[in-house]
């Protein structure tokens, strides 16, 4: 910076000692002389930077200012005057003279002078060295190369060329006989040749080898720290402070604003205190209040994992190891059927067992068991299952029952489909898909008559009446009316009596359906009396209490000729119904009172037969049954079902079933009550009879006690088919069973 | 009647549950945000009884929760800071996106956190409470804290794990509280029991893990969050029950603390009491001073009648409890280099025993190996070459055989090279009918007191065998006997329903002796399938379920009989072989 300043008032000083010599304008090679010292002046005093010489010109130029200032406005008019050719040196010329005027001013005030000063220096902006000696600026010079002259110095003069240019052999000559040809420099723009002095070629020396033009110029000087962190006393600059400093910013101020409103809002918070409690531990449960455990009502814990079994172990005895098949069922099987996630195996030592591959996966799994599971109170059923069986009076204290099979009635050739005995109970009819009757004796299973009926024998019935000896057969489409004369000659021969008594000949012949008839020959030898003609396959007979009506059953869909009651003193037969109500499975007739039972598929209708209506319909609640049974107090029906079921009916209760008894497991086939003892059988297909103990209290408020006693075997199964009927011995607690394996079983 | 009738779903279950969704929306909670909340505060969704009343006649599988809950979940102060948490996430992206690193700062200066002392609090009521619940606590605490820093979790979370999980440790060591313990595939299983508690742990084995990819770290992280509050609350107030330091402090002795600092170099991660401790070599700092721990005696009541026996047990069993606290006792076990460590040391402690391991293992060995008064050493290789003679060197499978069996085991079937005996699941307690190991029965054997004598055992078996067959032989004449006669009877039978006369000869009949036990069984077993017959349908199935679970059982512990007994019968036969 200095030695710019410096060598911008050189040249203003220079510049002055032109115009100087401008106005005096008399010997123009000792101006020329002059400049070239000055030039070189300039030069050294530019390159050199010495201090000293800068000061001494200073101090020179304030005393030429003083002496010549009276001139200098003389000049400056006459300049003005003369030529305004260069605007720029007259412009110098007079900020020099309003310079020397301020300079006047505050003469002895040096400080502020040289404040002055450096203000002016500011002001002289002369970046580019222009030169000086040649006004053409920066153009090739062969442009000049056709003229006398090379160009215009600053007054616009030409400068001319040398007289005589130096050729080549003047060159050369120069060169061999000029001793200071080495020293000597062209100069393109002047034309000349300068021979430099031997500080400018030590400068240009130094410059080659990079050092510092000054010579006294010390590079190594010790460095100042100028801005340390010492705090010094005196400012760095003296420079006033700016106004800005003095006056509120205003973008500070916009700033600040936003800010306070911000915090105004709420929107800036202030910085937090270092909260450090929370991984600090302390006495959580110091203070345990019970109010909080009124919401825990409704919680549920999640259920522990279950703890491991030995199968788990590392080590495990060799019976929980997977062999290989329970290894590939293991393979197999969906993971959520698996009964062990993994596979049991075994090492031999710790140091073998590996990590467990899945470890992760199941805690992660007990994780969204946790949070993701719906949990619900199951109520585990904890019951003993002894506490579950219902309690029952034993079969012990229920006896008189039939336990054991005592004898087997044997003779029939094909399936036994019906039995009955003689109200005597000294009599046994069976009647076989044979074609047979036979009459046994019970107690010593002797088969005493055997009556060949010409047909498969569906349904036989002992009649009921003590004095009478009457056996009813159904065979195919009749129902033949038998006196087997297996009794006194007094009851037999009142039982003769009793068919041929009294004869009456319906008016209408033809046009009943049933045809009633006597029989003769072979067929009366055997002991058949009467035919009773139906017009389709009866199925069941039953025989009045009394022993005077008989019943038949012809099953058969959509047909009002189902059942047919017969009246066999007086060879009466009629037709109860006169619409169908279903097909009719079997029918009963009251023990004791004029009702009369039909069962069909699904229920049981009871009918006043003094009314002739409907009493009652008990809903079976069975698919189909099979069989029906009247108890002898006449208020309580069984039902016998093909779907392995058995209904308890209370008349006076309802029309529901009172009790179902699933005891079988095949389809029960026939149901019977005994006449005497409290006790009721089933015959089912599953080979078995089953007897129960049915107590029927005179209390009508006490309900049946109904408790199973026994379960006979002893039929085969064949066929598919079991136990096809049963029935009580009137008397004695004996039931028989008929079967498909073609037998007659006692058991007493 | 005044006021509008009901719609079908405004009353009854269906305003009691709320769909997953629905609560969601009703709390105004993104999806991970409610699954936090649900973990944090322990809601978990309700099967409803009804389903379909509930879900509106649909039969769409939904989640339903109470509607309490969430009500419950409104009020929640978490909630708030959540949402807090959501706008300092969206401030934080948007100074990232507008570069404003000033903000940035200043918004990760003021990250919201909150605490869960009061949820801990809200869901344990009482301490007892918080206790039956740890088992999972400890067991995601155990295995977070055996996680390498893969980020998976923030490495202060691991940390933690780690600090609590070594506390807990501690205490189960000064308590002595641990009870059961077991080596199974997936790790070891302790059980501890704590005030009254049983609290059981899975440790998983100190192996690195391959983390699955189908696994939500985030709900795990979350879950332990929680726990590692819960779990540092209870140990607070279990070391203060025993008058115990917390944070716990490690008494050192000079001669210890030379390998401390040692390690401590290799760990500098960790605090030095974290070291310590995690040696589990040192005892804990007390508050009080009492080194001597009063022992609790049971009490003295005038008791009569049942009473006596009941108090006669307890004290019994209270006897044989303190007998399995020190069962370690005067017992200076070294542990070789190759066995689990922690888990050995950890054990040991616990009952009492003292246990070292070479300096260059881990920080904390107490002795050396060269110590004479050393008993057992530790060791799981297959043979060992410098043994000193007056100790056992036996596998780590005995340290844990002997806490279940509750007495020293004989050291001679855990000796190095010798096929081990199985080992046995303590958690499994045998009812009657099941299936019992035959190494279980000899261990309840040895515990009685009864010397086995095995190859005697086995010669017996020899020998039973034999008589076995010989009875069997015995069995065979009689039945043949029978069968000679039945085939007679058969032949009459045959001759008689054939109608051929037959030769008609009364034998003299042979009187049979009724055993009038038998008889009155069957009696029994009559009556009791006739009362079956008259069960209620709904009783009836019932019971048949009960029964048809009672002879699955059965049928497995026969299995079970029947596959040891074929291994066992191919192992003689194998023996055989060999010593022909």
């Amino acid at each position: 910076m200095k030695k710019k300043e410096k060598t911008d008032k050189k040249r203003s000083l220079q510049e002055e000692e032109e115009e100087q010599q401008l106005f005096s304008l008399n010997d123009k090679p000792f101006k020329e002389d002059e400049d070239d010292d000055d030039l070189s002046d300039s030069v050294d005093s530019v390159y050199s930077g010495l201090e000293d010489s800068g000061s001494d010109s200073e101090e020179e130029e304030d005393k030429d200012e003083e002496e010549g200032s009276d001139e200098d406005d003389d000049e400056n008019d006459s300049a003005a005057d003369d030529d305004d050719k260069n605007d720029e040196s007259n412009k110098n010329a007079e900020d020099q003279s309003q310079k020397k005027t301020v300079k006047k001013s505050k003469k002895k005030e040096e400080t502020e002078e040289k404040d002055v000063k450096k203000e002016n220096e500011y002001e002289h902006d002369s970046s580019d060295e222009e030169d000086i000696r040649n006004t053409v600026g920066n153009i090739p010079m062969e442009w000049y190369k056709d003229f006398p002259h090379i160009g215009y110095d600053l007054d616009g003069r030409k400068i001319f060329k040398p007289i005589r240019n130096k050729d080549e052999l003047d060159e050369f000559l120069d060169k061999m006989e000029n001793p200071e040809y080495w020293r000597t420099v062209h100069d393109k723009k002047t034309a000349s040749d300068i021979v430099l002095s031997d500080e400018q070629i030590e400068l240009v020396n130094r410059l080659q080898k990079g050092q510092f033009g000054d010579v006294h110029f010390n590079e190594h000087e010790p460095m100042v720290e100028f801005f340390s962190n010492e705090v010094m006393i005196h400012p760095v600059t003296n420079r006033p402070a700016d106004k800005r400093s003095f006056i509120p910013s205003l973008i500070e101020k916009e700033k600040v604003s936003k800010l306070v409103h911000a915090i105004k809002m709420g929107w800036i918070k202030p910085r937090r205190v270092e909260d450090d409690s929370k991984g600090r531990f302390y006495d959580l449960w110091a203070s345990e209040d019970s109010s909080i455990l009124a919401k825990h009502r409704m919680h549920l814990p999640a259920p522990k994992i279950p703890l491991p079994g030995h199968e788990e172990s590392y080590n495990p005895p060799p019976e929980y190891l997977f062999t290989d098949e329970e290894k590939a069922l293991w393979e197999q099987q969906d993971p959520s059927d698996r009964k062990l996630p993994f596979i049991p195996n075994k090492y031999s030592s710790l140091r073998q067992v590996p990590a467990f591959s899945r470890f992760i996966h199941e805690r992660f799994e007990r994780c969204l068991d946790l949070y993701l599971c719906p949990r619900q109170r199951k109520m585990r059923v904890n019951v003993n299952p002894e506490d579950l069986i219902p309690k029952l009076p034993k079969p012990k204290d229920l006896q008189p029952f039939p336990t054991t099979q005592s004898l087997v009635y044997r003779g029939h050739s094909s399936l036994v489909r019906s039995i009955s005995v003689s109200p005597s109970g000294q009599w046994l009819a069976s009647g076989s898909d044979d074609c047979s009757v036979r009459l046994w004796e019970v107690c010593s299973s002797r088969c005493m008559k055997t009556i060949q009926v010409g047909g498969a024998v569906k349904s036989v019935a002992w009649n009921p009446n003590p004095s009478l000896c009457l056996l009813a057969v159904a065979v195919e489409s009749t129902v033949l009316i038998l006196s087997p004369a297996l009794a006194d000659k007094l009851v037999i021969s009142s039982s003769e009596k009793f068919l041929t008594g009294q004869q009456e000949e319906g008016p209408s012949d033809g046009a009943d359906p049933v045809v009633w008839s006597e029989t003769e020959g072979e067929e009366l030898n055997q002991g058949i009396r009467l035919k009773i003609k139906h017009p389709k396959v009866v199925h069941q007979v039953t025989w009045h209490a009394k022993g005077d009506y008989l019943a038949s059953v012809m099953p058969e869909h959509s047909s009002h000729l189902q059942v047919f009651i017969h009246q066999v003193s007086k060879r009466r037969s009629q037709n109860p119904f006169r619409k169908s109500k279903g097909l009719v499975q079997c029918v009963s007739f009251h023990p004791i009172r004029p009702y009369f039972f039909v069962a069909t598929q699904r229920c049981v209708r009871i009918y006043n037969l003094v009314k002739q209506e409907m009493t009652k319909k008990l809903q079976a609640n069975s698919k189909w049954i099979s069989s029906i049974a009247v108890h002898p107090g006449g208020d309580h029906v069984i039902c016998g079902s093909y779907d392995c079921r058995m209904s308890w009916f209370d008349l006076d209760l309802s029309t529901k079933p009172y009790k179902m008894l699933r005891h079988h497991k095949k389809a029960v086939r026939g149901v019977a009550y005994h006449r005497g003892y409290p006790l009721f059988a089933s015959a089912s297909d599953d080979g078995s009879v089953i007897v129960c103990h049915g107590t029927v209290y005179n209390d009508l408020l006490q309900n049946p006690l109904i408790v199973p006693v026994k379960v006979l075997r002893g039929h085969v199964i064949t066929h598919d088919l079991g136990v096809l009927d049963v029935i009580f011995h009137p008397t004695q607690p004996w039931v028989f069973s008929s079967g498909a394996d073609a037998t007659i079983r006692l058991f007493t | 009647m005044g006021g509008l009738q009901k719609k079908k779903f405004e009353r009854g279950a269906a305003t009691n549950y709320i769909t997953r969704n629905s609560a969601r929306k009703k709390l105004q909670l993104s999806l991970p945000d409610f699954r936090r909340l649900c973990i944090l505060k322990g809601v978990y969704p309700h099967e409803p009884k009804h389903k379909k009343k509930v879900n509106k006649g649909s039969t769409a599988p939904r989640t339903f929760y109470l509607l309490k809950d969430i009500r419950f979940l409104l009020h929640e102060p978490v909630v708030h800071k959540f949402r807090e948490y959501k706008i300092f996430v969206r401030k934080l992206k948007r100074a990232y996106g507008k570069t404003e690193w000033s903000a940035v700062e200043r918004l990760k200066e003021n990250k919201p956190t909150y605490k869960l002392d009061h949820i801990v609090k809200e869901r344990y009521p009482t301490f007892i409470d918080a206790l039956r619940d740890i088992d999972d606590a400890l067991c995601m605490c155990f295995l977070f804290s055996t996680f390498a820093r893969t980020g998976k979790c923030h490495v202060q979370t691991i940390q933690l794990c780690r600090r609590l999980t070594v506390e807990w440790m501690n205490y189960v060591i000064t308590s002595r509280a641990l009870r059961k313990v077991f080596l199974s595939i997936k790790g070891i299983y302790y059980q501890a029991e704590v005030m009254g508690q049983l609290i059981t742990w899975l440790v998983p084995y100190q192996f690195s893990h391959d983390h699955p990819t189908d696994v939500d770290y985030r709900v795990m992280a979350t879950f332990t969050e929680l726990y590692t509050t819960l779990l540092g609350f209870i140990n607070f107030k279990l070391y203060h029950s025993l008058n115990l330091v917390y944070p716990p402090k490690v008494h050192v002795t000079m001669e210890t603390l030379s390998s401390f600092l040692h390690g401590c170099k290799l760990f500098n991660k960790l605090s030095i009491t974290g070291v310590k401790l995690s040696a589990l070599s040192g005892s804990l700092a007390r508050v009080v001073s009492t080194e001597e721990e009063e022992e609790a005696k049971l009490d003295q009541f005038p008791a009569e009648g049942e009473d006596v026996e009941k108090m006669e047990a307890r004290e019994k069993e209270q006897k044989q409890l303190e007998a399995q606290k020190k069962l370690f006792d005067g017992l200076k076990i070294f542990l070789n280099r190759e066995v689990p460590r922690e888990s050995l040391a950890f054990i040991i402690r616990c009952f009492g025993g003292q246990v070292s391991w070479d300096k260059s293992v881990s920080i904390g060995s107490t002795f050396d190996v060269t110590d004479e008064t050393i008993t057992h050493q530790i060791v799981d290789r297959p043979n060992f070459d410098k043994q000193y003679i007056n100790r056992y060197y036996v596998q780590p499978q005995w340290v844990y055989d002997c806490v279940n069996a509750k007495i020293l085991l004989p050291v001679e079937d855990y000796f190095l090279g010798v096929t081990l005996p199985p080992h046995l699941s303590p958690f499994v307690e045998e009812k009657e009918g099941d299936y019992v190991p035959p190494e279980k029965l000899r261990i309840m054997a040895l515990q009685r007191g009864e010397k086995p004598a095995q190859e005697q055992e086995e010669e017996d078996d020899e020998e039973e065998e034999e008589d076995e067959e010989e009875e069997e032989g015995g069995d065979d004449e009689v039945d043949e006997e029978e069968k000679a006669e039945e085939k007679n009877l058969k032949k009459m039978e045959e001759q008689k329903s054939q109608g051929k006369s037959l030769q008609v000869k009364v034998t003299p009949g042979k009187v049979r002796a009724e055993n009038p036990a038998r008889l009155e069984q069957e009696e029994k077993a009559e009556e009791k399938r006739l009362a079956i017959m008259m069960m209620k349908k709904k009783e009836k199935y019932l019971y048949d379920k009960i029964m048809f679970g009672k002879k699955r059982k059965v049928r497995e512990a026969n299995k079970l009989a029947a596959k040891r007994k074929a291994h066992d019968d191919a192992e003689k036969t194998k023996k055989k072989k060999a010593r022909k």
